[in-house]
């Protein structure tokens, strides 16, 4: 029997921490969206199948502008010193993930501009003359092409995982204590992104290929959750007790339910059989697909803050 | 709470502060400014503290005029440069943004809590012209003054001047008394404030339910810890594992009500076995035979299912206070006012000091000592001829201070003769007096209320006419001359100014004399000219003491072996171990053992105590000790939690024998406490509607003590008496 | 160059407060917030119980992750004893130093920056102790060089037990406390 008091009562920090609310989530998720989209549409530049892939390459750079900056927006917001903002750009902390992240973000924003000027939407195309001229002259340039493909894939790739890193280097947090969850938000941003084509894609072998592709992701990230959970329960106490709160403790029906279940197993179910035409495409499974993705961040970041080093 | 004053961080030179390659040279980070800024003044100056009774020599910060910290003087005997958590929260007193503001005079009836505010003039005229109807009709003694704390001395200066010499404080007969009057019948002298125990060089040390370390007496405290860190041998007696059990080598978790049978065991057993210090008793010690015989069959096995204490437990411990002595020091506690036997329980803890010779020795008990500083001059007071109300035929024969219960007594009888005017200083009566309902009817039968205080407390609410003081951060007080380890004596003076219209006692009880027509008792222009003369008179210098804040004696003897005659003023002229005044007045010359009622089934014996960081129900309010602690906590035994289905948190309600229900409180479920009884800190529970920060917070244990026995040799009134059921709330 | 610590015995502390008051006093922290706190920890069964009594604070770590974290260097190792201290002026609030920190010693400032003990660097750097350890009224903290063996605090350490808190989240933290 063990009674632990403490006259400690400060905001955000008792009875339990709570310094992250619905802010941090929303940027992780999209940032692991436009991470996933980078990766997806720098892949068939890079492969040279962007005339194939007309939606991935044509909408998906634009849109990914678009939701980068709300998710960096929702990052600001969650600052409590704004003002010192900037302070970001003044140094580079290698040992520190949000440094790294900050800096990133700043290259990320580059090259997702010559990744939109590839392949610049139609109707952008249609409006502006000469934008459309000169996304022609880059596409003739087919190794600068590959090189910015390259790049989105390389930086899409370190937006997904250093999310997941961003939370893993804090090891006073069990939870998140594995190095496992920087793949995990990888490979649910690839989900999250190939599901949003999958969705949104006019052409029937490009929806075809990214639902497959999907499926592919989506395996894996079944795979890395599994894999995470096994590495916190065999790992020290405080990792056993953290993986309690989504094995029984009080985050295990949203996480099983909601996360897993309905954000990837059904998918899992239903996209296959659509794939291999037994059922038409729709966008439930993909919408599903997405909404698992923001889900599973709000749950890893909220469990996350509640698990502790303290034995009691 | 002090505004937040960011300019120390925000002044941080950037240096060379700059952009940073990546992966390069980091900036050169500047440290956080340690210095004063230019301009920013720091003023020190020295006081004495005034959150409780101690009087800890202080010394306060000033940073640009506005009150920054206190800290102790190093100088000062009592709080040796460290202040208790309340003292160092003293600044929140003058922060407090709950304190009154201006005199205030009641127009509803009594207790509704509204008043309009009036000028000065007007309110200490109002109480004048009162005192005066009184004195015209009732004659002068009807006006009673109880008072708590060296700011009453003008108040008491005033009253006895205007022929009253009714006064009293609930420090005898709500706290201490039985204490003393039980040494007194010992030794032949009293214990005394600061207790005159020697506990730093104790080798063995025994608490009867005194839970050091969570009463927060600095010197105490400071003292208890050296003890420990002597690895002196703590035996703790409590039937709540307290903060001071934690500590010791003994814990002895007794039925609450039963310590007297322990007492009675552990003399048994260091008489039989022959532990006692034999010379020291042979030497000092009358009646010894008669003790012995008497104390003969109280054996450790008789004691057993008394106090639930096994007989080798008290056997050990019994002897381990043997091996230990003459340092061995059972504490006499402080607020004594449990059973209704409590000077003879008292007594029976002087007598085991005596059995075992620590009275006068080191390690047990000193002979403290005090600065002589002459008073100022002053016409002698007028004598009553119906003499003092408390006590009537001394009712109470050994009652040697007044009886405030007694005053309230006559107050609602009219015998031996009517009280029609209460005059109150720094005492909330309502949480300090048993049982709420007679201090309310006494008050309804009086002509006048009168309340001096910093905060609108719960008596300030049912007052006629209450009168806002500076707290002591602002106000000149009168010299601290306490009887000590060494002679000093200590000064308060002004930090810093009054936020509003409030004023010092001492302006205010000279003002009320001149209204009384008074004035020659008050022959010194001004505070500072009385504190001058009565220094002078010591040869000692304002001056010198307006720096330094504390002045040391010199230092002079304070065990038998130093040259301290070891002299006893009983009857007697020895130390009694068999006391004829007792048995002549019809009382046990020895202690004897009264078992206490039980607890109906299903309800608890409500016991209280003290949290460090609150002085009674008066810091409440302090923003910086109300952040420590807010409310208290209702300490319920785990087990019994569990079987009502409550776990730590959960709000219950308490109702008393008499039907009294409290305000909520919260559980808190521990395994520290007996499962027969439950435990809070007193203070909460307040009802005040002034009191905003603190209304309604945790619950009033003075409420829920309805039920009191008043001891027959001084009229101390017992509180541990009232049993609660729990109410869980949902 | 030193690496200042502190030793609290625990056999002494009452758990009275006074270290939270007077951090609170000295160091102008804003209401309903705290640098250190008291923990009470209780083990056995009645009456047979053991409490340990702590004064807990930032712990001034050799390994801080709350360094690491710090994407603008607002949190820093000073030269000066080694304290881990914060640059208010650096900061953005991002609070990942809340979540690195196992002790939860950190909090936000209502101007938005981190904050936390600073071990009263204003006050030793003049020789002085810490606030908590100048008022403490049992004596119980101790404040030291670390690095120096001939230091109060390395001879307690060397006589008498003592744990550190949670020393497997690998921090190395600075404060330790005699049992």
């Amino acid at each position: 029997m063990v009674e632990l008091t403490s006259t400690r009562s400060n905001p955000m920090i008792d009875p339990g921490l709570h310094v992250w609310g619905w802010e941090i989530p929303v940027y992780l998720f999209l940032g692991g969206l436009v991470a996933g989209m980078m990766a997806i549409s720098g892949y068939f530049l890079f492969t040279g199948r962007y005339k194939f892939a007309n939606c991935a390459c044509r909408v998906l750079p634009g849109i990914s502008l678009v939701l980068l900056s709300l998710g960096m927006l929702a990052l600001f917001l969650d600052l409590e010193h704004k003002l010192y903002v900037w302070r970001l750009y003044t140094t580079f902390k290698i040992l520190s993930p949000m440094s790294w992240g900050s800096w990133i973000l700043l290259l990320v924003y580059p090259a997702l501009v010559a990744n939109f000027l590839v392949s610049v939407p139609d109707f952008a195309g249609r409006r502006w003359a000469r934008l459309r001229a000169f996304s022609d002259r880059i596409l003739e340039r087919h190794l600068l092409v590959r090189w910015i493909g390259a790049v989105n894939i390389v930086l899409g790739s370190l937006l997904g995982i250093y999310t997941g890193i961003l939370l893993s280097a804090l090891g006073a947090r069990p939870l998140w204590s594995s190095a496992l969850l920087g793949p995990l938000f990888l490979v649910s941003g690839l989900s999250s992104a190939a599901a949003f084509v999958h969705m949104i894609a006019r052409d029937r072998d490009e929806r075809e290929m990214l639902a497959r592709a999907d499926n592919g992701f989506l395996t894996i990230e079944l795979v890395v959750i599994g894999l995470f959970l096994i590495g916190l329960i065999t790992a020290t106490e405080a990792h056993i007790r953290a993986a309690g709160l989504l094995l029984g403790g009080p985050y295990t029906a949203v996480f099983w339910v909601f996360v897993v279940g309905v954000g990837i197993v059904l998918p899992l179910v239903i996209q296959p059989l659509a794939v291999s035409h037994r059922i038409r495409h729709t966008a439930v499974a993909p919408i599903l697909v997405i909404v698992g993705g923001l889900l599973l961040r709000i749950v890893i970041v909220y469990a996350g803050q509640a698990s502790h080093w303290s034995p009691i | 709470m002090p505004e937040l004053s960011r300019r120390r961080f925000l002044k941080i030179s950037t240096g060379a502060a700059g952009l940073a390659a990546a992966g390069g040279a980091l900036p050169r980070v500047p440290r956080l400014l340690a210095e004063p800024e230019a301009g920013e003044e720091i003023r020190t100056i020295p006081t004495f503290c005034d959150i409780c009774f101690w009087k800890c020599g202080a010394i306060a910060s000033v940073r640009d005029g506005r009150l920054w910290k206190i800290e102790g003087n190093p100088d000062d005997p009592l709080s040796r440069g460290r202040l208790c958590p309340r003292g160092t929260g003293g600044i929140g007193a003058h922060y407090d943004r709950d304190r009154l503001q201006a005199p205030l005079v009641r127009n509803q009836r009594r207790g509704a809590e509204e008043w309009v505010e009036v000028t000065w003039d007007e309110a200490l005229g109002h109480v004048a012209e009162k005192m005066q109807a009184i004195k015209a009709e009732h004659g002068p003694e009807a006006v009673a003054l109880y008072s708590h704390g060296i700011g009453g001395t003008f108040f008491k200066h005033t009253l006895k001047a205007f022929g009253s010499p009714n006064i009293a404080a609930p420090s005898f007969a709500q706290c201490r008394g039985p204490r003393d009057t039980g040494f007194l019948l010992t030794f032949g002298e009293d214990v005394g404030s600061p207790e005159r125990t020697d506990i730093q060089n104790a080798r063995c040390l025994v608490l009867i339910g005194s839970h050091l370390g969570e009463n927060m007496h600095n010197t105490q405290v400071q003292e208890f810890a050296e003890a420990i860190g002597n690895d002196a041998s703590i035996i703790v007696v409590d039937p709540r594992f307290s903060v001071a059990a934690s500590k010791a080598q003994w814990y002895l978790p007794i039925k609450p009500g039963t310590d007297m049978a322990l007492l009675l065991a552990w003399m048994n057993v260091l008489v039989t076995e022959e532990l006692y210090d034999k010379e020291y008793v042979e030497r000092y010690g009358f009646g010894f035979e008669a003790f012995r015989a008497e104390i003969a069959s109280y054996t450790p096995e008789w004691a057993y299912p008394t106090t639930g204490i096994e007989p080798q437990t008290i056997r050990a411990t019994a002897r381990e206070m043997a091996s230990r002595r003459p340092a061995t020091l059972v504490h006499p506690g402080r607020r004594v006012v449990w059973y209704g036997d409590d000077a003879q329980r008292s007594r029976a803890i002087a007598l085991i000091n005596a059995l075992l010779g620590s009275w006068g020795r080191k390690g047990g008990f000193y002979a403290p000592a005090g600065m002589d500083v002459p008073g100022y001059p002053a016409p002698p007071y007028p004598r009553s001829e119906r003499g003092k109300v408390d006590n009537p035929g001394k009712k109470y024969p050994f009652a040697e201070s007044a009886l405030t219960t007694g005053i309230r007594e006559a107050t609602l009888t009219g015998k031996p003769y009517p009280i029609k005017g209460w005059l109150v200083y720094g005492t909330n009566l309502m949480q300090a007096l048993p049982n709420q309902e007679e201090t309310i009817r006494a008050i309804r039968a009086l002509d006048l209320l009168v309340v001096v205080d910093v905060i609108p407390s719960e008596i300030a609410g049912w007052a006629d006419v209450v009168l806002p003081e500076s707290v002591y951060l602002e106000r000149w007080d009168d010299l601290n001359v306490s009887w000590f380890r060494q002679p000093f004596v200590g000064l308060r003076q002004p930090v810093v100014e009054s936020p509003a219209d409030q004023k010092p006692n001492w302006w205010m009880a000279r003002e009320l004399a001149r209204r009384l027509g008074l004035e020659s008792y008050y022959p010194w222009k001004d505070i500072e000219e009385y504190l001058d003369v009565r220094l002078r008179g010591a040869g000692l210098s304002l001056a010198e003491l307006k720096r330094k804040g504390i002045i040391l004696g010199e230092k002079q003897p304070i065990y038998f072996d130093e040259g301290v005659p070891a002299e006893f003023p009983t009857p007697s002229g020895k130390i009694e171990f068999y006391s004829v005044a007792l048995a002549e007045a019809g009382f046990d010359p020895v202690p004897r053992y009264q078992a206490p009622e039980e607890p109906p089934p299903g309800s608890f014996r409500l016991l209280y105590g003290r949290s460090p960081v609150h002085s009674f129900s008066r810091t409440q309010t302090n923003p910086l000790l109300a952040e420590m602690m807010d409310e208290n906590e209702l300490w319920l035994n785990a087990d019994v939690a569990r079987r009502y289905g409550l776990k730590s948190g959960d709000w219950v309600r308490l109702k008393n024998q008499d039907g009294v229900v409290s305000n909520r409180i919260r559980v808190k479920a521990t395994a520290r406490i007996r499962p027969d009884c439950v435990y809070m800190v007193h203070g909460f529970g307040h009802t005040a509607k002034g009191l905003r920060s603190a209304f309604g917070k945790g619950a009033s244990d003075a409420q829920l003590i309805t039920r009191y026995e008043v001891d027959p040799l001084m009229g101390a009134t017992a509180m541990n008496l009232n049993f609660v059921t729990l109410e869980v709330e949902a | 160059m030193a690496r200042f610590g502190m030793v609290i015995d625990t056999t002494r502390c009452v758990g009275c407060m006074d270290c939270v008051v007077a951090c609170k006093t000295e160091n102008d922290v804003p209401e309903g917030l705290c640098r250190d706190w008291i923990v009470e920890e209780v083990r056995g069964t009645f009456p047979d119980l053991r409490m340990e009594i702590r004064s807990e604070r930032c712990n001034h770590c050799d390994n801080p992750p709350c360094v690491y974290c710090c994407p603008t260097g607002a949190s820093h190792v000073e030269d000066f004893g080694k304290l881990v201290q914060i640059d208010p002026k650096l900061c953005i609030g991002c609070k990942a130093c809340l979540a690195a920190c196992p002790y939860d010693a950190r909090y936000i400032h209502p101007e938005g920056y981190a904050d936390k003990c600073t071990f009263c660097v204003h006050r030793i750097e003049k020789g002085q102790d810490p606030a908590c350890v100048a008022v403490c009224p049992t004596h119980c903290m101790h404040f030291g060089d670390l690095d120096d063996p001939q230091s109060e605090v390395r001879r307690l350490l060397a006589s008498r037990p003592h744990h550190a808190l949670l020393p497997a989240a690998g921090t190395r933290p600075r404060i330790y406390f005699l049992t």
